[in-house]
This record gives C-alpha cells, sequence and structure tokens, in this order.
C-alpha cells in the first residue's frame, strides 16, 4: 500500500452536453518520503489533478487513498501551495501566515506561533514586506508568501502547483533549496508540479509526464538517480542529468507535436517537399 | 503639509482640490492652472449659469404670473383696480405679490430668516430651561414629568430631527438586513426559497410601508405615552431602506471568490472562522456599496414619510410650509430642497469615506 494512490481516476467537469474529460485513467503510487515531480503542458489538468490530491474536488470515478483512506476532504496533513497564490487581500503577509499557523498550532502559546511566523517569512526573505498586503507586492512576492503560508503548517505531504513559476533564476533557487532542506530535514513526503524540466530534475525522484488533455493521462516515469544533496552547477556536467533531460523533452516534444497534429485546426500548407539531408548524407556515403 | 491637504481632500472625496493646493503651494504653475480652470473654475461657471437660468426662469414666471393676476382683477373689477394692483406688485409690497417660482436673492432672504428665526428660538427655548430649571427638579423628586418645552422647533431643530430619524432607520436597516443578508448568502437553499418574498417587498412604495408600520405601532404602543411619530417614522424609513443592504449584502456573501473559500478549505478553518474570517471581509466591499445605498435611500424616503406622517423635521416643514401659503413660503420650500440635498450628499461623502476606509481594494468610489 503505497502512501497516496490514484488507482484508476478520472475527472469529468460540466453536465449534459458540455461534459469535458479532463482526466482519464491517472495511476499514480507515491511512497513515503518520496519526491514526485509532474510536468505537462498548459491546460493539461495538473491543477485538477493537485485539487483531486488535496481534497477540494473528487473524482468522477476512481479512487484517491492517502495513507489507505479515500480522501473525502482538506487536511493539515496535505499541505498545499497554490499556483495563483490565493492570498487573502485584506490581510498583511504576516496575517496571511499567522491564519495557517493558528490553525496548524492551535495549542501553541502566542509566542511560539510569533516566532513561526517570522521564521517563515524570513526564509522566503520577505521580512522587509511582513506587514504589507498582497497589492503592495510583486507578483514573485506574493507567491513566495504563498509558499510560506503553506510549509509554515508543517504538513506531512507538500503538494506543490508551480510554487516558484513567477520567480527569478536566484531566488527560485533559493527556495527549491529551501523547500528540499524542510522536505529532506523532517522526511516529508513532495508532489512538485512544474513546467520546468530542470527544476524537476534538479527536485524530484521521479519525473512523470502528464500528457495534454483533454482526457490527459500519465506518461511513462523517468527516474532521477542522482545523489542527493544535489549540486546545482555540477548538475549540468552530469552524464546522467543530461541523458534523462534530453529523454524528457523528447518524450514532451513527442507529445506536443502529437497534440498539434490531433488539433482540428486544418492549416493549408505549400505544397513543397523538404529536402531529405539524411538521405543525400547517406548516399554520399 | 501640502501633501497631507491632498491626502485628505481625496479621502473625503474632495480630490479635484488638489490642483489648487498645489498651484496655491507654487508647484509647476502652467500645468496646475489648466487643472484648476478645469476641476475648479468650470464648476463655478456652471454653478453661476445654473443661478443664471433661475434667475431669469423665475423673473419670466413672475410677470407671467403678475400679468394674469392684473388682467384678472380688470376683468372683474374694471381698470382702475387693475392699475393699482399692478402698481401693488411693483411696489414690491407683500400683500400682493404673484405667488410663484422664487428669484435666488428671495431664497437666500429666506435662508437668513430661517436662520434668524432659530436663533430667537433657541435664545426662547433656553430661557425657558432656565426658568423651569429648579422646578423640573422638585418635580422630578417628587416623581412627576418634569415640563418640557413644546414651541414651535425651528428649521434647525427640524434638520436635527431629521437627521436623527434618519440614522435611527439607518441603523434599524443595518441590524435587520446585514444578518439576514449574510444568513441568506451562505446558504443556497434560503436563498431560492425567500427570493420571490424579497424580490415582492423590495418595490414595495414608502407610503405602503408607513402605513402598514403604523397600523402595527399604532395598537403596540397604545398605553405609552412614547414618540409614536418618531417610531412610526424611523420604523418606516428603515425598512423602506434595508432592500438595498439586504440584497447586496446576500450576493457579496454568495460570490466571494472560490480561491478564498479554497484557502479556507485548505486551512480547514471552523465554519464560524470561515464566516467572520474568509467571507465577511471578502464581501465587506459590496455590503457596503449596499449601506450607502440604503443611506441615500432612507434620505430620500424620509422626507416623504415625514410629509406623510406629520411627524416632525424636514418633510413635514416642506408640508406646512406648502399649506401655509404664506408670501415666503415657496422660498422657504426651495431652502429646505437645497438643505435636503445638501445633507443627502454629505451622508453619501461619509458613506463613501468610511467604504474607502474600510474596502482592501481601494478602489475610487463614484
Ligand atoms: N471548475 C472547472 N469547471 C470546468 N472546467 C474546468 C474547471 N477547472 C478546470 N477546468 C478545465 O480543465 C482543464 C484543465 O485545467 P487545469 O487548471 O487543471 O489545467 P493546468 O494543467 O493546471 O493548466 P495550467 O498549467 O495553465 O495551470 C482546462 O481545460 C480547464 O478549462
Ligand atoms: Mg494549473
Amino acid at each position: 500500500m503505497a502512501y497516496l494512490e490514484l488507482n484508476n481516476v478520472t475527472k469529468t467537469y460540466g453536465t449534459g452536453e458540455n461534459t469535458t474529460k479532463v482526466l482519464d485513467n491517472i495511476n499514480l503510487h507515491i511512497e513515503e518520503g518520496e519526491f514526485v515531480a509532474i510536468v505537462g503542458f498548459t491546460g493539461s489538468g495538473k491543477t485538477t489533478l493537485v485539487n483531486l490530491i488535496n481534497g477540494l474536488e473528487k473524482p468522477t470515478s476512481g479512487e484517491v487513498l492517502f495513507k489507505g483512506k479515500p480522501v473525502e476532504d482538506t487536511s493539515h496533513e496535505r499541505g498545499v501551495i497554490f499556483q495563483n497564490y490565493s492570498l487573502l487581500p485584506w490581510l498583511t503577509v504576516y496575517q496571511n501566515v499567522e491564519m495557517a499557523v493558528k490553525e496548524a498550532f492551535p495549542k501553541k502559546p502566542k509566542k511560539f506561533i510569533d516566532q513561526r511566523i517570522k521564521e517563515y517569512v524570513e526564509m522566503v526573505s520577505l521580512s522587509h514586506a511582513i506587514h504589507k498586503r498582497p497589492k503592495e507586492l510583486s507578483g514573485g512576492m506574493r507567491q513566495r508568501v504563498s509558499v510560506a503560508r503553506a510549509l509554515s503548517m508543517d504538513p506531512e505531504m507538500i503538494i506543490m502547483d508551480e510554487p516558484l513559476g513567477a520567480l527569478d533564476a536566484l531566488t527560485r533557487g533559493n527556495l527549491q533549496d529551501e523547500i528540499l532542506n524542510i522536505w529532506n530535514k523532517n522526511k516529508r513526503t513532495a508532489l512538485l508540479i512544474t513546467n520546468d524540466v530542470d527544476e524537476g530534475i534538479y527536485m524530484a525522484d521521479r519525473i512523470i509526464p502528464l500528457r495534454p488533455g483533454p482526457k490527459a493521462t500519465l506518461g511513462p516515469e523517468f527516474k532521477i538517480d542522482i545523489e542527493r544533496p544535489r549540486d546545482k552547477t555540477a548538475l549540468n556536467d552530469n552524464a546522467s542529468f543530461k541523458k534523462t533531460r534530453n529523454e524528457i523533452i523528447e518524450y514532451l516534444m513527442e507529445i506536443g507535436n502529437e497534440r498539434s497534429s490531433n488539433s482540428e485546426i486544418q492549416y493549408e500548407l505549400p505544397d513543397i517537399q523538404p529536402k531529405d539531408l539524411r538521405w543525400e548524407f547517406k548516399a554520399s556515403k | 503639509m501640502k501633501d497631507s491637504i491632498i491626502k485628505g481632500f481625496r479621502f473625503i472625496g474632495l480630490g479635484f482640490f488638489e490642483p489648487l493646493v498645489r498651484l496655491i503651494a507654487g508647484e509647476d504653475s502652467r500645468k496646475n492652472s489648466t487643472e484648476v480652470l478645469k476641476k475648479i473654475i468650470a464648476p463655478i461657471a456652471s454653478i453661476l449659469l445654473f443661478i443664471g437660468i433661475w434667475y431669469s426662469g423665475s423673473k419670466s414666471l413672475f410677470n407671467t404670473e403678475a400679468n394674469y393676476k392684473i388682467e384678472k382683477v380688470r376683468k372683474e373689477q374694471g381698470d382702475e383696480e387693475a392699475a393699482k394692483m399692478k402698481a401693488c406688485i411693483e411696489s414690491g409690497d407683500v400683500s400682493c405679490q404673484p405667488n410663484t417660482l422664487p428669484s435666488p436673492s428671495q431664497v437666500w432672504a429666506s435662508y437668513k430668516l430661517l436662520l434668524k428665526d432659530h436663533k430667537i428660538i433657541s435664545a426662547d427655548k433656553d430661557a425657558f430651561k432656565q426658568k423651569t430649571a429648579a422646578m423640573n427638579e422638585k418635580r422630578v423628586a417628587q416623581g412627576k414629568n418634569p415640563i418640557v418645552y413644546t414651541g414651535r422647533p425651528s428649521f434647525v431643530d427640524q434638520i436635527k430631527t431629521s437627521i436623527k430619524t434618519v440614522f435611527a432607520g439607518f441603523l434599524l436597516a443595518l441590524l435587520i438586513a446585514t444578518p439576514i443578508g449574510i444568513i441568506i448568502g451562505l446558504s443556497e437553499t434560503l436563498r431560492t426559497s425567500f427570493n420571490w418574498l424579497i424580490q415582492i417587498l423590495k418595490p414595495v412604495s414608502p407610503v405602503v410601508w408607513l402605513l402598514l408600520v403604523f397600523m402595527i405601532v399604532k395598537t403596540l404602543t397604545k398605553d405609552s405615552n412614547g414618540d409614536t411619530s418618531f417610531i412610526i417614522s424611523f420604523i418606516s424609513v428603515g425598512l423602506c431602506s434595508m432592500w438595498a443592504t439586504l440584497v447586496n449584502t446576500a450576493m457579496g456573501v454568495s460570490s466571494v471568490d472560490k480561491d478564498y473559500i479554497n484557502v479556507a478549505k485548505v486551512l480547514k478553518l471552523g465554519s464560524l472562522q470561515k464566516i467572520f474570517k474568509v467571507i465577511l471581509p471578502a464581501s465587506l466591499p459590496l455590503i457596503f456599496t449596499g449601506l450607502r445605498i440604503t443611506l441615500s435611500v432612507a434620505w430620500m424616503v424620509l422626507i416623504a414619510i415625514e410629509l406623510l406622517a406629520q411627524s416632525p423635521g424636514l418633510g413635514s416643514f416642506v408640508w406646512e410650509e406648502f399649506q401655509n401659503g404664506a408670501n415666503d413660503s415657496n422660498s422657504k420650500i426651495i431652502v429646505a430642497m437645497f438643505v435636503i440635498g445638501f445633507i443627502g450628499f454629505l451622508l453619501d461623502r461619509i458613506m463613501l469615506t468610511i467604504q474607502k476606509f474600510i474596502s482592501f481594494d481601494k478602489n475610487e468610489g463614484i
């Protein structure tokens, strides 16, 4: 029995004629302590998948099991970093995080709560903006508050929906390390949704592509056998990294091409034949 | 200093003074003088234009009315009387002035007269209070009711009564409509089951509400000697005006951004926490828009209700002056009109200021 199991899950939105089957036949098993990344194209149903796992949505058919029990509702055991930050605009950074910390640690004294809030705000380097409201923050800053809020609850499983998309490379790198640190130190389980293959390889044990929707299914998984702690600068010279990276990108390009050839739009193409260089090359040999 | 003045003006919704402040502070005089021209001089010009049109309009109405009056006298009593009437009108004698739309200067004169009247009455009141102070103390000690001033209220007293009534009505609307709106907004079932009632009651005219309230309050207050007319008018005002708040609150609560609800779910907030920490703050802007409409509706219907219920206030002032038909009644009515409009404007500004203060996305109000 895996820690998190999705068995033959499908998800359909809408009723009557307007139904779209977003996810089809999803099977995913994540073991305790694992770090799994899912990569996919925009609109393929990644957020839908995340919502099924965190309990905000129910599968149309199939089952989602967390520690052997069906997921019926949201839970503090599964923390979520939302893709669209979802900060409460009338609260300051401090208050947004406070709300989460208070819920996660209802019995702890005020001082503990206060310290924890400050610690996590510090972690995402927002101490200077701790009393600002989301409206006064940049997109990247908001995203970091959202990260701080989710991690401050210390969930057993961290579910991240493109958590670092709006950040510059440097901040992104730092936060990746912070997340890895928390995951490793507290022996957590993590599910990362990302559109950045490098990020997936750097952070995860396995990368699973989500094929484009509608009726999106999971593709074959790619194991990342690079020893931890991984060194970002050395990664580029790592043979295993290069190989996996190329495999994943090739696979994604393949399904990407499939998607565009499956699309219903028909393009008038000019009637010209490509010159086959390979053939020429072969012939000249 | 300059910036804080500008901020203050902006905050109370008088942002158009900004260029004037900047001009006085000697900042970028060319740009700011065109701004002053646009935002201050132009409105002043429009006020002058308005007064001009009013003046000529009232003058032509005056002439028509005067001619009619003279012709009537000529027909009934002959040329001689008509000439006398004409002379009388031209002399400005109050006894024979034609009754029509008063001119700006007449209205101004009435305004000053009303203020003077207020001074006299309040002096009178003070004197009465001093005279009866000792006696009232004794009466209270004996368990009797103190003697109160029962003289005619001045114009300013009427304004005060009206404002008191409108706030009582507004408070009633607030206390009834927001809780109900929140409850209805939270439950889809309640919303659909009570929607018809709200839709039917919302367009009911103030007059009908007044009559309904009158029927009930009259019986309930049979043996108390409280201020029945005040009770009737403020309840009617509350009932008429609460619908905007009710509907807006229900709408605000039921249409909270799904993201916020998701946050509440993921954090596993309890239902009370969810309502007070997420749903209510998120719908506060809409609730306040509702309250703002409620207050302006309350002020509008108040005048009509006072007029009908004969309860003291600006409405009955207008009605009494209209029935009075004295020479300066018309100009007093116009004074009341401006006062009513101005107070309505002020009330709206107050609400707008509170709204700006409270709402999290500080959108510029309208
Ligand atoms: N509540 C909903 N009702 C109906 N359709 C929905 C709903 N939520 C998502 N969808 C549809 O499901 C599909 C997948 O959406 P989803 O948000 O899961 O994609 P995504 O992979 O997260 O995309 P992105 O990378 O842009 O975040 C889209 O076609 C979307 O239109
Ligand atoms: Mg998404």
